[in-house]
């Protein structure tokens, strides 16, 4: 657990984030498990290629099975043999708007999760620990309801051409003002989709003969733009500064592999929340590094925008930092703000040199004018300037319901990652077969988990994710609350050996910390 | 009572069991094939212990007794 201070005081507030070890024996036998399945895995498999048992999954044609085997490796191994018999915890519809409350269809699988069949009944209220609705504006009805409905009598549903060529609508002109003075930075520009803010934008500002710094656990998103654009890329731990800083001296120091020429330029891409961890990043150390170094930062804050900050500005406020350090700064308007797309701020030369060269801008259908009046109408809120402190008020829910559900559920014994301040909760599960169990409890209580397994996490470190919302009320929490204990108790999937003080009412930070006992 | 809540933790255990050797998850017929070779290897594994642990544990038991017999006998032909 890490205290502040020990870097020359760049931090105005605590920075609580903990990663609690994995437990020995809980190790030993979550890989007991998977070598058990993997075990019977192979035997399935066996059964399937001499024709013992029905072959329900993909298969070469029989012309082509003495080409390169399309299915041989071990993430399809994992997918038919692990994936399928704990499927029926994803992909589940919903029919109703994700918002606090949701409505789900039932299904059954009488083959064990290779179809599924639904029985007509609609499970009511079932209540949403996994929608990105951090604010609450996932709503049916409201004030953002009323302006997209009328934008969309107005302008239409489609736009039916990109940017720049018959796109440009005033509505986008109108948003991307209204961002950069949200965001604090010059000028900014909006996209319809959020992963193609990432994979489409990074490859207009780095190329060959750049270097890229990218965390271990960057999205998927960020890998690709950075693959895509032909730079070096290295990889620095999570979080971890010291790696951080010795990748720049080495770079700085040594230049290219080869020609040992100077690096054109040194791009250093984090998120403001990773959401599978729930860690924040440590930006005041981050700009402390880039400034000393002479590099340049993109921060994605995909999941901090509207989450953190007392006015929800995301991680620079949360920080206080100013958002002029920051070079480039994207988000999304998925998480926070209910709507679809993703925005880059930054500098005015940056904006108007993406307007041209971005491949998203050229080719890419631009966002639609019911999404753009929805995020201009949250926005709004949130600033404050629809003459309510309902945007205030949201923001301060969340961070109520943050700091109430992350102690209570430390308290009860899990292991928790993650910063105390990140409304992203992850708690590990660690064996297969808990996954689909957790999944399925949860939702016979009228609970609505995720639940992520291995291509998204570490083998062993499978987890329940919880994504908090300030819809949420203090009684949902609770209710929430008494059902997860229940399934601990049941699953027993409290591990945590720090035993925590249940605490009266006073908020986490550092000299709380004599009452951990271990 | 006591039988209810007795019965209720040892099924509590055997949904333990099920969970951490992912045997929730087979199906019957993979079940019945992971428990048959399961109690297979313990009834062999215990039979083997029936037969040979009491063969090894007088063996050992004479072997320490002999060492230290035949220190009992030298002191007792000194004191002599």
């Amino acid at each position: 657990i890490n205290h502040i201070v020990h870097n020359g005081g760049l931090y105005k507030r605590p920075f609580n984030e903990a990663f609690e070890e994995t437990p020995m024996l809980v190790a030993v036998l979550t890989y007991v498990g998977y070598g058990v399945l993997t075990l019977f895995g192979y035997l399935r498999d066996f059964m399937r290629q001499w024709k013992i048992e029905k072959c329900q999954n993909a298969t070469e044609r029989e012309e082509q099975k003495d080409f390169v085997p399309l299915y041989q490796d071990f993430e399809n191994f994992y997918n038919r043999n692990l994936y399928m018999r704990i499927r029926d915890s994803w992909n589940r519809p919903i029919c109703s708007v994700p918002g606090a409350k949701v409505d789900m269809m039932e299904r059954v699988s009488h083959d064990y999760n290779w179809t599924f069949t639904y029985t007509g009944r609609v499970i009511k209220d079932i209540i949403n620990m996994g929608s990105y609705n951090y604010l609450g504006f996932a709503q049916k009805a409201g004030t953002c309801q009323e302006a997209a409905a009328k934008v969309l009598s107005q302008y239409g549903a489609g736009v039916c051409s990109t940017r720049q060529e018959m796109g440009n609508l005033d509505k986008h002109e109108e948003l991307e003002k209204l961002v950069a003075r949200f965001l604090g930075v010059e000028s900014a520009m909006a996209y319809g989709m959020g992963f193609a803010t990432n994979s489409m934008n990074i490859p207009a500002l780095v190329g060959k003969g750049c270097l890229i710094l990218s965390d271990e656990l960057n999205h998927a998103s960020l890998v690709l733009g950075a693959r895509l654009s032909g730079a070096t890329i290295r990889i620095f731990k999570h979080n971890n500064m010291q790696s951080l800083e010795k990748l720049l001296k080495d770079a700085i120091v040594h230049g290219q592999p080869r020609t040992r020429r100077p690096w054109k330029k040194i791009l250093i891409l984090v998120e403001g929340i990773y959401s599978m961890e729930g860690s924040i990043v440590r930006l005041p150390e981050v700009i402390a590094l880039k400034k000393k170094y002479k590099s340049y930062l993109y921060l994605d804050e995909a999941h901090s925008i509207g989450a953190l900050g007392p006015s929800g500005r995301g991680v620079v406020e949360y920080f206080g930092l100013n958002p002029e350090d920051v070079d480039v700064m994207m988000g999304t308007f998925t998480k926070s703000f209910g709507a679809a797309g993703g925005y880059i701020g930054g500098k005015k030369e940056l904006i108007d040199y993406l307007r041209t060269y971005s491949h998203s801008a050229v080719y890419a259908t631009s966002l639609s004018p019911p999404v753009v009046e929805q995020i201009i109408t949250s926005m709004k809120c949130i600033m404050g300037e629809d003459g309510t402190t309902v945007g205030k008020a949201r923001v301060q829910q969340l961070a109520e319901n943050t700091r109430y559900f992350r102690r209570r559920l430390k308290e009860m014994g899990f292991i928790i990652y993650g910063n105390e301040d990140s409304p992203v909760v992850p708690l590990m599960l660690y064996m297969p077969a808990k996954i689909g169990a957790f999944g399925r409890e949860m939702l016979k209580r009228n609970i609505g988990v995720v639940v992520v397994g291995f291509p998204a996490t570490p083998i062993i470190e499978s987890r329940a994710r919880f994504c908090l919302s300030a819809a949420h009320t203090k009684e949902m929490l609770d209710t929430a609350l008494k059902e997860i204990n229940e399934v601990g108790d049941l699953l027993q999937l409290k591990y945590s050996r720090h035993r925590l003080v249940p605490l009266l009412d006073r908020p986490f930070d550092e000299t709380t910390y004599e009452e951990t006992e271990d | 009572m006591d039988i209810k809540s007795m019965k209720n933790y040892l099924y509590w255990l055997y949904c333990q069991f099920e969970l951490i050797t992912c045997s929730y998850l087979m199906e019957p017929w993979e079940k019945l094939l992971f428990y048959t070779f399961n109690i297979t290897m313990l009834v062999m594994v215990f039979y083997t212990a029936y037969i040979f642990v009491p063969v090894h544990i007088s063996t050992a038991f004479q072997f320490f007794l002999h060492l230290l017999g035949n220190q009992h006998e030298n002191t007792v032909s000194v004191l002599k």
